[in-house]
């Protein structure tokens, strides 16, 4: 009696957890679903944007599609050509600028042994660490007294400042994990520390330079506030355009920008997204 | 030549660009923002800044909080579907989709959601194309719950990163075990997970109310005029008037807002491990 009172309950109880288990799968599907919405509704308005002629209210869609839009950025004396060529070339000459100076920095910074070794972590960390708006306007009245506000150098200086902290802790991460019997071996073998460093420890650090010079550039090519202040109206880069006609209410002009940038950003993302995984974040610094 | 000194010279140029080009600027930030022209001590600007722009202060604040509120339920809610999902398919496609906008810039999200948002955008179209409103009924969503929708939909991309990834880094035997002593997926993540990945959590709260205070394209493009973010008020006395002190005052109060936010948590932190009673 009490036997098939247990099985009974035991039957209930399993019936209970798999309703549970289905109930859950739907929450969470629910749950995905509305994510995904919430996440691509945006980008869709962008995409449609991108290619509506006309499009006021009360019309769900635009009134009239067409890629007009499209010939006048890619006219080559459009303000969007001359600003992705800015743009370009302020972000590698910010990657050069980051890599001369975290390369030395963060092989220095790779050996353990080095004294004061975490306050110069930190002193990297900063730029992240402070809201940088205050700081960008001060920067500007610097470089307004050093004649730098305004130019193409100015702009790359601040983006560098900006970049440095990817840079140089990448880079420590990278000489952190090269094997250092290989460069004793090729001391031992009569090579000089330049040689060494240049045909032994380069090139071992050489996937993780990569990522910081992608982050690097990622940065400058995305970056507003600071040339906003130091830069414009002189310096115009993607960003900096792509405020100007959104606030000019010429949506499809910033729509299309926003497009542009949006390439690269995703791009390096699926290249990243093989070396980015969650748990590898948290080894970051060590 | 001596290894330390070697080392110094290697470091020097980095080191140097970040003192001359953030520490510099920053210093005569706090110069600017408690002193007058001839250098002597003043509180004027501050006094100026709460008679202006107290009620944008409050507006500020209310924006972060809200925001940051909003992150910590949605990454934790994500995090913990990752880890304690038993339905391996719906994980990976989570996954994959939460990482989308880490890298889409602010600009671009700000222009996203100045469409999307709009009373003639994507969503509303969208409502009214479902029967759920009529095209009368709409409304623009730009302004302050805009502001806040758009910093939580670029955000919860990075804060959902670090959350899970201490998530991952977790012990999985203390999980099995309070599974196999009957403990519920809520109570596991209330009991089990949460306590050892608050430390993260802070951070992550942290890092993105800085980057809160330092984004200027979101409150100029989403937000309507007034009242409005004290970092786009910062913009609006440097271009309009060349006001530094009051700007750099105003920075000063964006800088208060993040400490507040950093000592809460540190208080929070140090009650935890009983340094503080």
């Amino acid at each position: 009696m009490s036997q098939t009172m247990t099985t009974q309950h035991r039957g209930f109880r399993s019936l209970k957890a798999r309703f549970t288990l289905r109930w859950s799968f739907w929450a969470q599907t629910a749950f995905i679903t509305l994510l995904a919405l919430a996440l691509f509704g945006p980008i869709a308005n962008l995409l449609i944007w991108t290619i509506a002629e006309t499009w006021y209210f009360p019309h769900t869609l635009p009134n009239q599609w067409g890629l007009k839009y499209w010939q006048q950025v890619f006219n080559p004396y459009s303000d969007v050509s001359g600003s992705l060529m800015t743009s370009i070339i302020i972000a590698l000459c910010a990657v050069v600028v980051c890599l001369l100076v975290s390369i030395p920095a963060g092989y220095a910074l790779s050996k353990h042994t080095m004294p004061w070794r975490v306050g110069f972590m930190l002193l990297f960390l900063i730029p992240q660490a402070f809201p940088n708006l205050t700081v960008y306007i001060n920067i500007a009245r610097i470089f307004y007294d050093w004649g730098l506000n305004g130019t193409l150098l100015g702009v790359v200086l601040v983006h560098s400042v900006h970049g440095l902290m990817y840079s140089v802790w990448i880079s420590v991460a990278a000489f952190s994990s090269i094997d250092p019997m290989l460069s004793r071996a090729s001391r031992n073998l009569g090579a000089g520390p330049i040689y060494t460093f240049i045909h032994v420890v380069l090139p071992q650090a050489a996937p993780g330079l990569i990522a910081a010079s992608i982050f690097v550039f990622l940065e400058s090519l995305d970056e507003f506030t600071g040339t906003f202040f130091v830069g414009a109206p002189e310096v115009t880069t993607l960003p900096l355009l792509l405020y100007t006609a959104s606030m000019e209410g010429n949506y499809q002009i910033s729509s299309i920008t926003a497009l542009i940038l949006l390439i690269p950003s995703i791009g390096f993302m699926l290249i990243i997204n093989k070396f980015m995984r969650p748990e590898m974040l948290s080894k970051l610094g060590k | 030549m001596r290894a330390s000194t070697s080392n110094l010279l290697l470091i020097g140029p980095a080191a140097l660009m970040v003192v001359a080009l953030f520490l510099y600027p920053l210093f005569f930030s706090l110069v600017s923002a408690f002193t007058q022209d001839d250098l002597s001590f003043t509180l004027d600007h501050f006094v100026k800044v709460f008679e202006l722009y107290s009620n944008d202060i409050k507006f500020t604040i209310i924006i972060v909080l809200s925001s940051v509120v909003l992150l910590a339920i949605l990454s934790i809610g994500i995090a913990a579907t990752l880890t304690l999902s038993p339905f391996p398919k719906l994980v990976a496609v989570l996954a994959l989709l939460y990482r989308l906008p880490l890298f889409i810039p602010f600009i671009v999200a700000a222009q996203m959601m100045r469409t999307f948002l709009a009373k003639n955008g994507l969503m509303n179209n969208t409502l009214v194309a479902m029967g759920v409103m009529t095209p009368f009924e709409t409304i623009s969503l730009l302004g302050w719950s805009g502001i806040i929708i758009t910093f939580v939909w670029k955000q919860l991309a990075f804060s959902t990163l670090l959350i899970s990834g201490a998530m991952a880094a977790l012990n999985r035997d203390q999980i099995q075990a309070a599974q196999n002593l009957g403990a519920s997926r809520l109570r596991i993540l209330v009991d089990v997970i949460l306590p050892q990945v608050m430390p993260t959590i802070g951070v992550a709260l942290v890092l993105s109310t800085v980057t809160i205070m330092s984004v200027l394209s979101v409150p100029l493009m989403i937000g309507t005029g007034s009242p409005t973010m004290i970092t786009a008020d910062i913009a609006f006395r440097v271009n309009s008037y060349g006001d530094y002190p009051v700007a750099n005052a105003l920075g000063m109060v964006s800088y208060l807002i993040c400490a507040g936010l950093a000592w809460f948590y540190l208080r929070q932190s140090l009650k935890d491990k009983g340094a503080l009673s």
